[in-house]
This record gives C-alpha cells, structure tokens and sequence, in this order.
C-alpha cells in the first residue's frame, strides 16, 4: 500500500496555506502602515501651538486646536455620565434581577441599539435636543455618543458580574446582607477591574465617532462657554480640515488625527492590560 | 430574642439609617433603579424608530414609494429620490466584501489552523486594534494616501487588461466607488477575521484528528471538514461585517466624491445613503429637504437591522451547535 500523499496534493496544501499566511500578514501590514504613517506624518505637523491656540480664520496659516481638545473632553464626559450610569444599571439589572423572558427581550433591543448606524444616532439626536432648543450644541453631542455608549456598558457589565463566582453571593447572603448589599459592596466590587476597563473601551470607541457629532456639536471656531454652545470637537476637525482645500489645513488634519488615534489606541492598550492582567491573576 | 441581643451588644455597628443607606439596603430601591435603566433602553430604542419615522412623513406623504426608485435629487427643485444613493452603498458595500472576504477567512484560517496559540492571539489583538482605528482617520489616509496609490498604480494596468468593461470606463480623479470600497474593506476585514476565527476554533479537534488520521493534508482538513463546519457562522460574519460597511460613514463619505449619479464605472465618484446624510444634513433648509435626509436614515436603519439579526442568528446557531 502506498501511502505518500500526492506531488500536487502536497504542493497545493503548501500553497494555499502559504497564502493564508500572506493575507495574515498583508492585514497586519495595513495596521503598521496606518500607525507608521500617522506617527511620521502627524507628529512632523505637530506643534505646541496645536495644544494651546485657536484655529486661525481660514487664509492664515498657522493656529492650533486647543478648543477642539477641551471640546472632545467636554462632549466625552456628557457622553460617560449618560451612556454609563444607564448601560450599568440595566448591566446589574440582567445580571442579578431579571427574570428570562424580559432579559431576553432587554438584550436583543441592546444588540439593535449596538448595529444602529452612527449616523442614523445623530439625526435622533438632532430631532430630540437640536431641534426643540433650536440650535447645535455640545449637549446634544453628549446625547448622541451617550446613547452610542448604552449598549457596551450594558454588555460589559453584565458579563463582568455574570462572572463573579456564586459562592461570594451565597456567603454574603448567609451574612444577612441583603441583595442589594451583596450586589453593591459585595458583586461589583469583585468585578470592578473588568467594569472599568470596559468602560474605558467604551470610551475609546465613541472618541473618535465623528459623524453624530457632525449636526449635533457642529463645530465652533472658537471657545465654546457652557454646555449649550456650539462646540468643536476633535474628530469633526480632522474632517472638515481634511476636505478643505488649503495646504496648511490639510498638516493641521494630519497633527489632529495623530493627537486622536494616539489618545484612542492609548486607552485601548491600557484597558485590555488590566483586563489581561485580571485574568492572569484569577487564573493563578 | 437571640439575634437582637447580638445586634444591640455593639458587635455590629449600627446601621444608620439615612436615605443613602436605606438605598444600599433596599432591594426594592435597587430592583426599582436597574429596573428604570432598562426601561429606559427600550424606551430610547422606541424613540430612534418613532422619530425616524414621524419626520420623515412628509417625504413618504409626497414621494409614496417612488422616492425609492426615483433617480432625481435636486434640492432647490424640492425633487427627491433615493436611488443613486441606495446604488452607490450596494456598490461601495459589494466591493468590500469581494475584498474582505477572501482576506478575512484566509487570515482567519491561518490564525485557528495553522499559527502557534501564543502568536495567534497575538495577532488577533493586533487585528482587533485595526478595529479600533476612528473611521475618520481611515478617510483621512483614504484621500491622501489610498486614492493616489489607486490613482498611480492600481488604475493603469486595471484600466490596460480589462478597460473594455464598462465597469473600468471614464476618467479617473481618485475620489470614486472603487476607493470607497477599499477603504470599507480594510475597516470591516478586522470584523470577519476576529469572528470566522472564533468560529473556527469552536470546531471541535477530534473532526480535524480523524481527517489527519485518514491521510488528508492539513489544507484538505480545514477546506473539507473544518470549514463546511464552521460555514453558518463564517457566513454571520460577513453579514455582520456588510451591516457595518453599509452604515459607514465618515471614511465613505470623504473618499466616493459626493455626486449623486449612477453609473456603470467603478471608476467614477458617486453617493451613498451615509455620505449624503453626513454632507447636506446640517446644511439643508426646507422641511422636505431635511424630511428626505431623515427617510434615507430609516432606510439605513431597516437595512442594518435586518443584516445584523440575521447574523446574530447565524453565528449564534453555529455556537450552539459546537457547543
């Protein structure tokens, strides 16, 4: 009996494994190009006066983005203290209180939540706070990433909690904690690290969303006071200045996408480490 | 009596009870509070569809179901319709995936199969970074870096072999389908890979033993038993990677040149329902105007939705099945 596999049956399995191993490589190659480029490009366009001025009306050159980074800020933290606190509790909820059906019907509207197109967000946005206030302002930017930020914070956190081990529940009961104390003091606590980072990858995500922002925040080339402003932020000015015609704006797009890709990819990497290093340690 | 005895005797502290820890104490609070959150989803969900659909009444009053199929778009006329939109996503979209999907399943195939765990996962956080890159920085390199690239090289030798096709007619100007599309598959390929991969790691290894055991390559494994094995949930992949390709935005936006015409050419600029949302929304006046722009969101919405239940059910049956 012969049992040597073919010449072609060898050569064709050497190739086409080959070739996967290629369009590995040709993706993880795009990756590198994107981050190489952006550093190379960007911080040669970026200057300390980029942190620290306004953008220069259009015809001179020079001029910074400083409101647009405190404006992201803003935006982000209107963002966090919407989309969080609602994702989390409704988290806790599916997690610890709910009965099957309900949860069920609770999750499915997240996931629908999760794949509605961000645009399609701010246009509701746009309905709900820009058209009764009558104009754009950085609190309907805040709603429009604040609701894009629900549907991870939902599935964070209950997957997080779902993975605090019963017996801690069990014995906090038997101490006569009530549920609600178990959960707060007892439940949570044990998930906080996962929690966190997941908030924080919630974040990443929604910072670089520009196109809610686009008729929501609007955009503003100057500082932005309160909350019911016009505001610029720094993704819609990585846009507009991107399809602007002049030369000097087009460095300006570049220093901004760096700043931001920068910040995003920064939180990502610190996030996934304390979720990589939660789970080395229970492991242990 | 016991109990309250040890309670009084100053063992435990005292529960004060103040209102803040009447609500760490109350369950029914605290039930009532997650309860509300939830509701509150649901409630916010119920108001995407309501408002889609109560401002876009006036486009759906006057175009009926014409303004789907109409090819007219002229603001200042208040004539409206949908089509070279609706064409231009089906187009960028169709293109990406013809890209993406061999790339991504290759790249996937290779991480379950062939590499190492240790660098495996190593690559896959790197994909998964991809992922996390802002659509706007892929549109800013799409304009910059990509359509030139497409310009010089891809386009001439494109345009020499099958330049009878009236797919690669007409000028060229770097903004167009053909860019569109391939800055949407470089931003949905992350999608298939990290999903198919899953999947195909979720084949259990005796399948992949007893092929070895019987004389197959390691190619002829993966191609005859592991894939048609993980094939419903591959396929949720790709639905779930074209339900973000269709509601891309920004990167789309600034790459297809903004022209709502219909053309054959992969080579000429055109539109999608995205893009024209995100280039006249902040500037249209007229309430017919501002009413279509909505319409297109509804239609966008339905389309994405539609994609993403299907491949939730079908990356969710392959998982039950393996499991």
């Amino acid at each position: 009996m012969d049992l040597r596999v073919s010449r072609a049956r060898k050569a064709t399995n050497a190739v086409m494994l080959g070739l996967s191993g290629l369009c590995t490589i040709l993706v993880i190659g795009v990756l590198f190009f994107i981050l190489g480029y952006l550093l190379w490009h960007g911080g040669k366009s970026l200057t300390p006066s980029f942190f620290t001025k306004l953008p220069k009306p259009s015809g001179e050159t020079g001029g910074g983005m400083a409101n647009a980074i405190v404006g992201s800020g803003k935006v982000l933290l209107l963002a966090t203290s919407i989309g969080v606190p609602i994702g989390f509790l409704a988290g806790v909820f599916l997690a610890e209180f709910s009965g099957r059906a309900f949860a069920f019907t609770i999750r499915y509207v997240v996931d629908l939540l999760n794949g509605v197109p961000s645009i399609v967000v701010g246009i509701v946005a746009y309905a709900l706070v820009v058209r009764p206030m009558k104009h754009f302002s950085a609190v309907a930017g805040g709603v429009a990433l604040g609701i894009m930020m629900i549907p991870i914070a939902v599935r964070t956190t209950e997957e997080f909690l779902r993975a605090v081990p019963n017996s801690l529940r069990e014995g906090a009961m038997a101490l006569g904690a009530t549920r609600a104390k178990t959960i707060f003091t007892v439940v949570v606590p044990a998930a906080i690290s996962g929690l966190i980072s997941g908030m924080m990858l919630n974040l990443a995500r929604v910072a670089g969303e520009t196109a809610p922002l686009l008729f929501t925040a609007l955009g503003n080339m100057f500082w932005s006071h309160g909350w019911l402003q016009p505001i610029a932020t720094l993704p819609v000015m990585v846009y507009n200045y991107a399809i602007a015609p002049e030369e000097d704006l087009h460095q300006q797009a570049w220093a901004a996408g760096f700043v931001l890709l920068s910040l995003v990819l920064a939180i990502n990497l610190t996030a996934r480490m304390i979720i990589a290093r939660g789970a080395a340690s229970s492991r242990r | 009596m016991a109990t309250s005895a040890y309670f009084e005797s100053g063992n435990v502290p005292r529960v004060r009870s103040g209102f803040i820890d009447r609500l760490r104490g109350g369950d029914e609070i605290a039930y009532l509070l997650t309860l509300a959150s939830s509701i509150a989803i649901l409630v916010i969900v119920g108001l995407i569809v309501f408002e889609l659909w109560i401002n876009s009444q006036p486009t759906i009053k006057t175009f009926g179901w014409n303004f789907l199929v109409s090819s007219k778009w002229d603001p200042n006329g208040d004539k409206f319709g949908a089509l070279p939109f609706i064409y231009g996503t089906c187009v960028t979209s169709a293109l990406a995936l013809l890209i993406a999907i061999p790339l991504g399943i290759a790249a996937a195939i290779f991480l379950s199969e062939m590499a190492p765990p240790k660098l495996s996962s190593l690559l896959t956080f790197l994909i998964e970074l991809l992922a996390a890159v802002p659509s706007v920085i892929y549109g800013l390199l799409g304009i910059f870096v990509l359509a030139p690239i497409i310009k010089a090289y891809v386009v001439p030798p494109l345009v020499n072999a099958f330049g009878f096709l009236p797919i690669f007619q007409g000028d060229f100007f770097g903004v167009s389908f053909l860019s569109a599309g391939v800055v949407l598959s470089i931003m949905i390929v992350p999608f298939i890979i990290s999903v198919s991969r899953e999947v195909l790691l979720a084949v259990p290894i005796e399948q992949r033993e007893a092929a070895l055991a019987v004389g197959a390559t390691k190619w002829e494994t993966t191609w005859q038993i592991v894939l048609p094995n993980a094939r419903t949930g591959i396929i949720g992949s790709i639905f779930l990677a074209l339900a973000r390709a269709l509601g891309e935005t920004m990167a789309v936006t600034m790459v297809i040149g903004n022209t709502p015409k219909i053309t054959a050419s992969l080579l000429s600029p055109g539109y999608s329902i995205a893009a024209v949302i995100a280039n006249e929304f902040a500037e249209a006046s007229g309430s017919l105007y501002i009413s279509s722009l909505i319409f297109l969101g509804l239609v966008l919405f339905g389309l994405t939705i539609i994609i993403n239940a299907a491949a939730r059910v079908l990356i969710s049956t392959t998982a039950e099945r393996s499991a």
